[in-house]
């Protein structure tokens, strides 16, 4: 699998990043000599083996359905950039 | 060349929590912009899900009751992509191992019994609600919603027309209020539908290019986005072009469907499993006691009543339809109403009072017991049947006492001979004509001179003694 | 009377509590300390908060309401680490303004056990990378030699115990990001059991990885920490059910019978000379107490490091989309529209190393690659977790290397993608297992550059991994010595 500059474009645009032409070079090199390496992992023979996505057996960690009191409106509007009275402001979105 | 339309469905119900299904902020609809919001569930640096057990709870509730295979070990995966409603830029969801498999709801046709099929349901989190606002040119993002908890049921293409679609979310609303996991109102957004509409030539086996369409908001509007994009395909299609796989929205006031950004329509979400969230092991006792907890469901109630009450198909099914009507009919008839007469005051003056006053049967203020002692007044001849749906549209919103009411008004039915005697004496005095037109053979004026006895005793006469001592009265 | 900044946490905490020394002179001590010498390990120094604090705490103690054996002790947090109000950067442009509405647990816990905060400390971007050098905030230099790196990505954490400018300090370990500083700077690092301290307030790298971690000078006080900010936290689901408090109670000194598994290919081709020597030695001084040296062979320690790239990336490509210019931090001015809001703010915001980071992931995770990659490292990670509780049937604790070399010249470690991530080879698989593991000084380099031994143990030994720390601690002096000060030959 060979990481091109397309490839770039292609991740580039799923994670909403703009790379300069130089990291865009920068970017595919690097990616592209690290999947090299990681295909090392078909070394291992793991066809029946189970993915492992938590790491410790924990299991059925539930809350009770009670409410808490919100954090109040200003708090959280407080950190935004770009914020009336009342909500988060975001240029006009097109459906 | 006859068409045939293919749909499938993927319906959204929030479900009726107290809380988030992350976090504790509030569920509830209609908050003001961004009141219910709190670190977690506005997706802030640091912050954690943990999942709200009644989730769980109602997820297996609801799979259970549509026959669904239980996923003994569920989890949860994160859904990525941008959009300005989805703070964490990914969405909490199910992919890999939902939590409810394969399933059925059936419905009526014309043509008889149909099961649709039922490909899945999973729990996930809704997104927030953007404000557009195009004077100002900018957007606003309120996320009161975002976190709200959701279960996505998604059928099989087994329909075939706008009315078995309507008839399937009719049952499942229905269902679902009898679980009581979801409220489902459209008009409030706790139940959306999602259209995937394709067509085909008939007698063909393989699926045509579909499309998938969304924004209705009523079970009338999925109706008329049904019929409109069977039609646009089909002529698409017999004109000799094709038609795109593609995402469209349905405009309401225009009664037509416009194609989205294409852009938008391929989406790679790189689901992965969710770290933040162990997995769900659901074990037999747990699953045991779900099932336990189920109500009895609209179609065995339906059985029950045809069973053991003998009331027709139409009845039964009209009375178990909604779980608060069910139980109102049960209660009285355990309170000694007769089934077969509490089932006609129902399915009649109480179903118009409702429709009247704009009520669902759950928000209904009349109890059991004043129905129950009505139709006792009614059947034992202390009310006549006109007296007795007066005195229940007069109780209806308050639930007063009905024998106080009736006493109060003097509504009681007279009887008595005596009482009743003078008062044809007295109409059959004023109207000698009438007298003398019947007994010359006119049958027809019987009705009026009985109208005229009961409006003398100001409607409270029992109609049958009235009629018994007027033929005798008016014998030459 | 040794210099104030001298004594260890526990020490200090000692002295405050019978009265020898205020919580204001050993905050001011440090305070000072972080203002003579500017290592650059502070983002965010919390003078006037700390001082104010400082007074609250003296009232406590004297009340009879504090009484923990570190109330009154100053400390770094690292600036991943939530803190209510306070600025809170991970060291990045993208939250360079943030301030977070509510604390971290771990940063609660501390505070309520009379701890007092003195500053942020510095740290790589997003805690993405082992030398302190991707930090939008400028390196921080490590106080045996500017030279050289202080390790990350916890380096101010590192350099700022090592300098005697916080006690101690509360760090991040994904990959190594507590034990690689921790041996660079010549202090003791922790890494817990997964699901230790609760994550909440912890700005995610990867979610499955991620621990919080304590650089202390040692490991008594280490533990000490972690019976403050450990046990179940109902914020946080993978939080596991245990009660703090415990370890530092726990610590005997004793080794006797412990089996130490060394792993064969924990000390072939790839490791300096001298830190093989150095750690072996470590081996051997433990051996001299009683324990036991087992020879351990774990073939698939050759897949962690792509294993571990390819799952940490992935959760941190997905942890990261949050930053979107909408909610909190950077935004870009006069996007005309979200999809330029969201590319222009992001591409600002972040800087190269955490870009290239996300990129990796989102391959990893992208349809028709999810199985090759992701999905295989998942079943890599459960294959070398398996491996991992093999060998424990045969040992207790495994010594290993924290680090392939002492550490790196500034700048020259940046060269090739793939020799840096390698860098990483003796901590990755801790995390994908899910293990605790320790850095503990071991020696000095012909430089003089500190070295350390890493001590590793099955699922919720923190304990006995503690325990055999501070038992070499207690026959060594390593851990003592201080940049600055005349020491005698390694």
């Amino acid at each position: 699998m060979t990481i091109t500059g397309e490839t770039i474009d292609y991740l580039a645009g799923l994670s909403k990043l703009r790379l300069s032409p130089s990291e865009r070079e920068s970017a595919a090199r690097e990616l592209d000599v690290i999947i090299a390496y990681m295909d090392r992992l078909n070394e291992l023979d793991t066809a029946d083996m189970a993915p492992m996505s938590h790491v410790l057996p924990v299991r059925n960690v539930l809350r009770p359905d009670e409410i808490s009191p919100s954090m109040c409106r200003d708090a959280l509007l407080e950190c935004a950039p770009r914020r009336d009275e009342e909500a988060f402001i975001v240029p006009k979105t097109v459906e | 060349m006859t068409f045939e339309t293919v749909v499938g469905l993927e319906v959204h119900l929030e479900l009726a929590t107290k809380s988030k299904i992350f976090c504790a902020c509030a569920a509830e609809f209609g908050g003001a912009p961004n009141t219910q919001c709190c670190p977690v569930c506005t997706g802030m640096p640091g912050t954690l899900p943990v999942l709200n057990e009644k989730v769980v709870e109602f997820a297996l509730r609801a799979g259970l009751a549509l026959g669904c295979d239980i996923t003994r070990h569920t989890k949860f995966d994160r859904k990525n992509y941008f959009y300005p409603d989805l703070p964490k830029s990914y969405q909490i969801s199910q992919l890999y191992l939902p939590i409810c498999r394969n399933g059925r709801l059936d419905i009526q046709t014309p043509a008889g019994k149909k099961r649709i099929r039922l490909h899945e349901i999973h729990m996930e989190e809704d997104a927030g609600k953007l404000i557009h606002d195009p004077l100002a040119g900018f957007t606003r993002a309120d996320y009161n919603r975002c976190g709200v908890p959701l279960i996505e049921i998604v059928t099989e293409p087994d329909f075939r027309s706008a009315e078995e679609v309507v008839a399937f979310l009719e049952k499942l609303k229905s269902t679902l209020e009898y679980l009581e996991v979801s409220d489902c109102k459209m008009q409030e957004g706790s139940m959306r539908a999602d259209v995937n509409l394709s067509v085909r030539p008939a007698g063909e086996a393989a699926f045509g290019a579909r499309t998938e369409m969304k924004n209705m908001s009523s079970f009338k509007a999925i109706s008329r986005a049904v019929e409109y994009e069977a039609k646009r395909q089909i002529e698409a299609l017999a004109a000799g072009g094709g038609v795109a796989q593609e995402t469209r929205r349905w405009d309401e006031s225009r009664n037509r469907s416009f194609a989205m950004r294409a852009k938008e329509n391929t989406q790679d979400y790189r689901y992965l499993p969710d770290p933040d969230l162990p997995p769900i092991d659901i074990d037999d006792d747990w699953y045991e006691r779900v099932k336990a907890s189920l109500p009895e469901l609209a179609d065995v109630k339906s059985a029950r009543y045809r069973k053991a009450y003998g009331l027709p198909a139409y009845d039964a099914d009209m009375l178990s339809a909604q779980k608060a009507m069910a139980e109102f009919f049960e209660e009285a008839v355990r309170l000694g109403a007769p089934p077969k007469a509490t089932a006609n005051w129902i399915m009649g003056d109480v179903f118009r009072l409702l429709k009247e006053k704009g009520l669902a049967a759950r928000e209904m203020a009349l109890a059991p017991d004043k129905l129950a002692r009505i139709i006792a007044l009614c059947g034992g001849g202390a009310l006549n049947r006109h007296k007795a749906r007066e005195v229940l549209a007069a109780v209806f919103d308050s639930n007063a006492d009905v024998d106080a009411y009736v006493s109060a008004h003097g509504l009681l039915q007279i009887s008595g001979e005596g009482p009743i005697r003078d008062a044809v004496a007295k109409v059959l005095a004023q109207n000698e004509k009438s007298v003398a037109e019947y007994r010359d053979g006119k049958a027809k004026v019987f009705g009026f001179l009985m109208g005229q006895v009961m409006r003398d005793m100001a409607g409270k006469a029992d109609p049958n003694v009235i009629r018994k001592i007027l033929e005798g009265a008016l014998q030459p | 009377m040794p210099d104030i900044l001298e004594l260890s946490a526990l020490e200090l905490g000692r002295e405050i509590r019978c009265g020898e020394i205020g919580v204001r002179e050993a905050v001011s001590a440090v305070l000072d300390a972080m203002e003579k010498n500017a290592q650059n390990a502070y983002i965010t120094v919390l003078r006037d908060r700390a001082l104010s604090r400082a007074e609250a705490v003296q009232r406590e103690i004297k009340g009879g309401g504090l009484s923990g054996p570190l109330a009154g002790v100053p400390a770094g947090i690292k600036d991943n680490l939530c803190t209510g109000g306070v600025k809170t950067t991970c060291a990045s442009r993208m939250l360079s303004e943030f301030y977070p509405p509510y604390s971290a647990t771990a940063v609660e816990r501390l505070e309520e056990g009379g701890c007092v905060c003195v500053g942020k400390t510095n740290m790589d971007e997003f805690a993405m990378g082992s030398t302190g050098e991707t930090s939008f905030f400028g390196m921080t230099q490590n106080p045996w030699n500017p030279a050289h790196v202080p390790g990350g990505s916890s380096s101010g954490s590192g350099a700022a115990v090592a300098a005697g400018q916080a006690y101690f300090a509360l760090g991040s370990d994904t990959g190594g990001s507590v034990r690689t500083p921790a041996a660079f700077c010549g202090v003791t690092g922790m890494k817990p059991t997964y699901g230790t301290v609760s994550r909440y307030g912890l700005i995610a790298y990867a979610s499955s990885l991620d621990q919080i971690g304590v650089l202390a000078k040692t490991a008594a006080d280490c533990a000490a920490v972690f019976d403050l900010i450990g046990g179940r936290d109902k914020r946080d689901g993978t939080s596991l059910d245990t009660e703090a408090g415990t370890f530092l109670s726990g610590l005997t000194g004793d080794v006797r019978g412990v089996r130490i598994g060394i792993a064969e290919e924990c000390f072939g081709a790839g490791l300096d000379e001298s830190v093989r020597r150095h750690v072996l030695a470590a081996g051997e001084t433990l051996k001299g107490l009683g324990a036991a040296l087992v020879p351990l062979s774990m073939p698939l320690l050759r897949y962690a490091v792509p294993a571990y790239y390819l799952i940490a990336c992935a959760e941190a490509g997905s942890n990261l989309s949050r930053f979107d210019g909408v909610k909190y931090g950077f935004r870009a001015e006069n996007a005309c529209d979200i999809r330029s809001l969201y590319e222009e703010s992001r591409s600002r915001g972040f800087g190269l190393e955490v870009k290239k980071r996300i990129l990796l992931g989102t391959f990893a995770l992208s349809a028709g690659f999810y199985d090759a990659y992701y999905k295989k490292a998942q079943q890599v990670r459960g294959a070398i977790s398996r491996a991992y509780a093999a060998a424990f049937s045969s040992c207790d604790l495994i010594l290993a290397p924290v680090f392939p070399t002492t550490a790196p010249k500034l700048g020259e470690a940046t060269i090739d993608p793939m020799q840096k991530y390698l860098g990483d080879i003796y901590t990755v698989s801790v995390n994908l297992a899910g293990l605790p593991g320790i850095s503990i000084p071991c020696g000095f380099d012909e430089a003089g550059l500190p070295i350390g031994a890493q001590l590793i143990g099955p699922p919720l030994s923190d304990e006995r991994v503690l325990n055999a720390a501070h038992a070499y601690q207690q026959a060594t002096v390593y851990h003592t010595m201080r940049p600055g000060k005349e020491r005698s030959a390694p």
